[in-house]
């Protein structure tokens, strides 16, 4: 008899050919449904203890606030498994491959985290007297240089808060450079594959912005450029490796035609992690280029930002850059230059395009992995990303259409189209049906230029394995939708969330969270 | 090299599976005359983890920290306890290493997330709807008053003299470029804000007015006359938080009739970090959203009806609208957006209510023990845990004399309005949970002693 199973208890493989019903809670398993805080916290509620405040005749300009707020508290153990809860229900890059191209889903090294809370970083105010933050202030100016070196520039512009803020920066030097020679020049030329934050921002600048047209082959047409260059043209804005994947190999030629013209060239940087240790943009005679150090340099995207976007900036606009900024004197000690100090050593700023010094988090942790790979492991990082590119490229290109792949290799990204799917089957269904695979889908429909866009960018922090997983499953998901398989229509089938209604939400936009019986009495 | 895991024997492969012969071959497009033959000379090669580590432990000994010294710097960023589960969460791979959720099927986590934090904000501005979060307090405050100019299509913005100076200064830079005028002045070391300035300069032109609340001196002034001028004149009232904190005890600025809140949110969850990342919030009457920049999250029902969130009113946005977008804004602050969200979940109305009600006390009692010294005087009627102080000379050396004396004694206005001589004996003063009673005594006396 054996004594440890007396109650009847039996290993029992079941029969695994049953349906499951609907459970009782909607969970699946591991899979947890999780209720809003509004729906599960309560006003009594907190998870910090505090000490009782000391008695005292309030100060409060007779201005104290009675009327409920409306905040759920939640103990500490309820908050973990909140947002545990919810953690659970994202795709990460930690999780699997993430090949969002234009966005360099890379690895995110721990030692950056790191390094970045050390509370000589974390805990220092950004209003200290100098003398006081003489090694933060050391951070910023040896990741400058970095970025200096690397780019074959004149200076870098530190603060903008993201690559969109970046753009502003670069696009407001080359405003304030025009202002200090008396000239109006107005327009702004963009390629039609710009990212949209490119328009945006020279538009917000007050400049006009004229498309001008790529070649079948995908890059930028150096001659309808030339022929629109003209004394109305303030600059260019160029992304270089363009959002085709691919270099633009006329780069110098069209920055000296712009520069002859007596224009500026702004290079959008998003991409700068194909070509770093490869190629200084310095020598393509750019004037200004932003660095989203979320990209290139690894910081983390945390679901959305915080990202960083300094600028690095030519001798002619150098001195047009954003205050404050960071100078080393002879002696070693580091000093701020802000308005204070302006007229001395930076007479014409454009001003300060945020309140403090930028993203100092990102600056720890992009530095930290910038010296993790010196200059010889940069130069491989561009080369394993280009790799992966073209060996996704050029394994898939039988499948799928790719309108590019004769304009030669592609850089650290791979773009395919859905010409050539069945009828009524589109990206979006083989962006859905990725997710069942395991994956996070590419980039799609950006760029504009190509039907049905598919943007493929693996990054040079993954595997050949997971390289080869990956074609395996789109090659599947491919033929699928060429097939015409109607179960890709209503994919994903197994993530938390079926397809949602983006029209309903549009439509009518529910953004807060309503207490029930006010919806009642709203209706 | 750790972060890449390609072997030699897998990049041969790879290589000749493309057809290509070396690397160099996929670099081809490179113009010969800007190809780089090796790794750029004069810099550093790769380094270990430990050899990192150990460069930046060096320089972060080189910083006197706020935990680590008594700690009086406010002024647009401030020293609060964060409890140890937010970071724990905000570590969580799966929020970390997330992007923006396009692909709102596998992003629910963030996308939830984010709902609450709207709903957050929105409830603690007093407001009906509030956005995804900006890059931080000062270009949300830009943003609104470009928002403000989009709604009233007018261009004369009135700001307080409470405002942040650092604040006025990005309005600055980017009113020059955009055609609009700012109405700005400096503020009085009085216990008196501009606030008649203010109601005389509101007329047809004006498309907003900018008030700080609490002030930058700490002041704290009743918003509803200025949001009935301004209505009166079609103009909005847009209020800026740079502390959050403080709405746990004094009224929403949305209460009071502002149409746009916008502020920092930097004091909860996030820390100091010298400046960022921070977080703006942007919250606003429900009547202009779709004139809202940034990213906002909606609610709806999938396929199979269930409850889920989206990114929605995207049509306002940069990747849709272009050059005709309300703003260039893509990235926002969403791991900050997570962390303010996770403190102010664990806090709950009750603990943000204690927090705020502790705060100002202590503030109370650090301006009654300050004082005390003789020749300085508190500026201030009101204030929540921010006051400022008039010394009986220049506060900017007395500054760095505390720092000599290891104590962070709080921001002159100096250093806040260099040459400005009206100005140059204020010194701002923040008192949050953080701050001890020993604290405050070793500050008064050290501060006696420098003014002796």
């Amino acid at each position: 008899m054996n004594a440890i199973n007396q109650s009847g208890w039996k290993p029992e493989m079941g029969n695994a050919g049953e349906t499951a019903p609907a459970t009782f809670t909607g969970n699946k398993a591991l899979m947890l449904e999780e209720a809003l805080i509004f729906e599960i916290g309560t006003a009594a509620t907190t998870g910090v203890d505090l000490a009782d405040a000391p008695k005292v005749a309030a100060r409060l300009g007779n201005l104290e606030r009675h009327r409920d707020i409306g905040l759920p508290g939640l103990s500490e153990p309820e908050t973990v498994r909140h947002y545990t809860r919810l953690s659970r229900q994202n795709y990460a890059i930690d999780l699997g491959f993430f090949p969002l191209g234009s966005c360099t889903m890379k690895h995110n090294p721990r030692l950056n985290e790191k390094v970045a809370r050390m509370a000589g970083f974390a805990d220092v105010h950004p209003l200290q007297p100098v003398e006081t933050v003489q090694g933060a202030l050391a951070v910023i100016n040896e990741l400058a240089m970095w970025l200096i070196q690397l780019t074959g520039m004149h200076g870098v512009a530190m603060t903008p808060k993201a690559g969109a803020h970046g753009e502003l920066c670069g696009i407001l030097c080359i405003k304030a450079a025009l202002a200090a020679r008396g000239d109006p020049r107005c327009v702004i030329l963009v390629p039609e594959s710009a990212h949209g934050t490119n328009p945006a921002s020279a538009a917000f600048a007050g400049f006009s912005v004229e498309n001008i047209p790529a070649t079948s082959e995908g890059r930028v047409d150096l001659a309808a450029l030339t022929a629109r260059l003209g004394p109305d043209v303030a600059g260019v804005m160029i992304t270089n490796p363009n959002t085709c994947g691919l270099l633009e190999r006329d780069m110098k030629a069209i920055s000296d035609a712009v520069h002859a013209a007596g224009g500026y060239v702004y290079c959008d940087g998003a991409n700068f992690n194909a070509i770093v240790g490869r190629v200084r943009p310095g020598d393509l005679g750019i004037d200004a280029m932003h660095i989203n150090l979320h990209k290139t340099f690894s910081t983390p995207h945390g679901g959305g930002g915080p990202g960083s976007g300094p600028v690095v900036l030519s001798e002619a606009l150098s001195p047009y850059g954003p205050l404050p900024y960071t100078a080393r004197n002879a002696d070693g000690h580091y000093t701020l230059i802000e308005e204070e100090t302006a007229q001395e050593y930076h007479p014409h700023s454009f001003g300060r395009m945020t309140a403090f010094h930028g993203q100092m988090g990102m600056f720890t942790r992009a530095l930290s992995y910038i010296m993790s790979h010196g200059a010889d492991g940069l130069r491989q990082v561009a080369e394993d990303a280009v790799l992966n590119a073209n060996y996704i490229l050029r394994s898939l290109e039988d499948v799928l259409e790719a309108p590019f792949a004769h304009s030669g290799p592609c850089m650290h990204e791979a773009l395919f189209s859905d010409n050539g799917l069945a009828d009524g089957f589109s990206t979006l269904d083989i962006a859905k049906g990725l997710i069942d695979e395991g994956y996070h889908p590419m980039t799609v429909y950006f760029p504009l230029v190509v039907h049905g866009a598919m943007l493929v960018e693996p990054t040079e922090t993954e595997s050949k394995a997971t390289l080869d997983q990956f074609i395996g499953a789109l090659r599947s998901v491919a033929e699928r939708a060429k097939a015409g398989d109607p179960s890709l229509k209503s994919a994903p089938h197994h993530a938390p969330r079926r397809r949602l209604d983006e029209t309903q939400a549009a439509r009518k936009p529910v953004l807060v969270w309503r207490e029930p019986e006010q919806l009642v009495a709203a209706e | 090299m750790r972060y890449l895991p390609l072997t030699p024997s897998d990049r041969h492969a790879m290589l000749g599976i493309i057809g290509a012969k070396s690397i160099d071959d996929l670099f081809v497009d490179v113009p010969a005359q800007a190809r780089l033959d090796g790794p750029i000379r004069g810099l550093p090669n790769h380094a270990s983890e430990m050899a990192v580590e150990r460069h930046f432990s060096t320089l972060a000994r080189k910083n006197m920290t706020a935990s680590q010294h008594p700690f009086f710097l406010g002024a647009g960023a401030y020293k609060h306890h964060v409890p140890a589960s937010v970071d724990h969460i905000t570590q969580r791979g799966e929020f970390l290493t997330a992007y923006t959720p396009y692909q709102p099927e596998i992003a629910q986590g963030t996308l939830q997330m984010l709902f609450e934090f709207q709903t957050q904000v929105a409830r603690l501005f007093g407001c009906d709807v509030a956005n995804a979060s900006m890059y931080d307090g000062s270009t949300a405050c830009w943003e609104a008053i470009g928002m403000a100019g989009r709604i009233t299509k007018r261009t004369k913005a009135v700001l307080s003299s409470g405002l942040h100076p650092h604040y006025v200064s990005v309005a600055k830079t980017m009113a020059r470029y955009t055609g609009d005028t700012l109405d700005t002045a400096l503020p009085d070391l009085s216990a008196k804000t501009d606030s008649v300035r203010l109601l005389d300069a509101i007329d047809g032109e004006t498309s907003c007015v900018v008030v700080q609340y609490p002030d930058i001196l700490g002041r704290i002034e009743d918003l509803s006359a200025i949001a009935a001028k301004a209505h009166e004149h079609g103009a909005l009232l847009i209020a800026v938080v740079t502390e959050p904190v403080a709405l746990g005890a004094i009224k929403a600025p949305g209460d009071m009739g502002a149409d746009i809140v916008v502020g920092e949110g930097q004091s909860l969850g996030v820390g100091l970090q010298f400046g960022g990342p921070y977080v703006g919030l942007f919250a606003c009457k429900e009547k202009f959203v779709r004139q809202m920049p940034g990213r906002l999250c909606g609610e709806t029902v999938d396929a199979q009806g269930k409850r889920g969130f989206v990114l929605t009113l995207s049509t306002r946005e940069q990747h849709i609208r272009r050059e005709k977008a309300t703003s260039n804004i893509c990235t926002n602050s969403g791991l900050c957006a997570l962390a303010f969200s996770v403190h102010l979940t664990l806090l709950g109305e009750k603990g943000l209510r204690g927090l705020a009600q502790l705060n100002h006390a202590l503030a109370v009692q650090a301006a009654d023990r300050l004082t005390q010294i003789a020749g300085v005087e508190l500026v201030n009627d009101s204030f929540f845990n921010e006051f400022t102080l008039k010394l009986p000379k220049e506060a900017r050396p007395v500054v760095r004399a505390l720092a000599d004396h290891e104590i962070l004694g709080g921001v002159s206005l100096g250093r806040l309005y260099p040459g400005t001589d009206a100005l140059s004996k204020g010194l701002v003063v923040a008192v949050t949970e953080v701050v001890t009673s020993e604290d405050v005594e070793t500050f008064a006396v050290a501060l006696q002693e420098i003014l002796a």
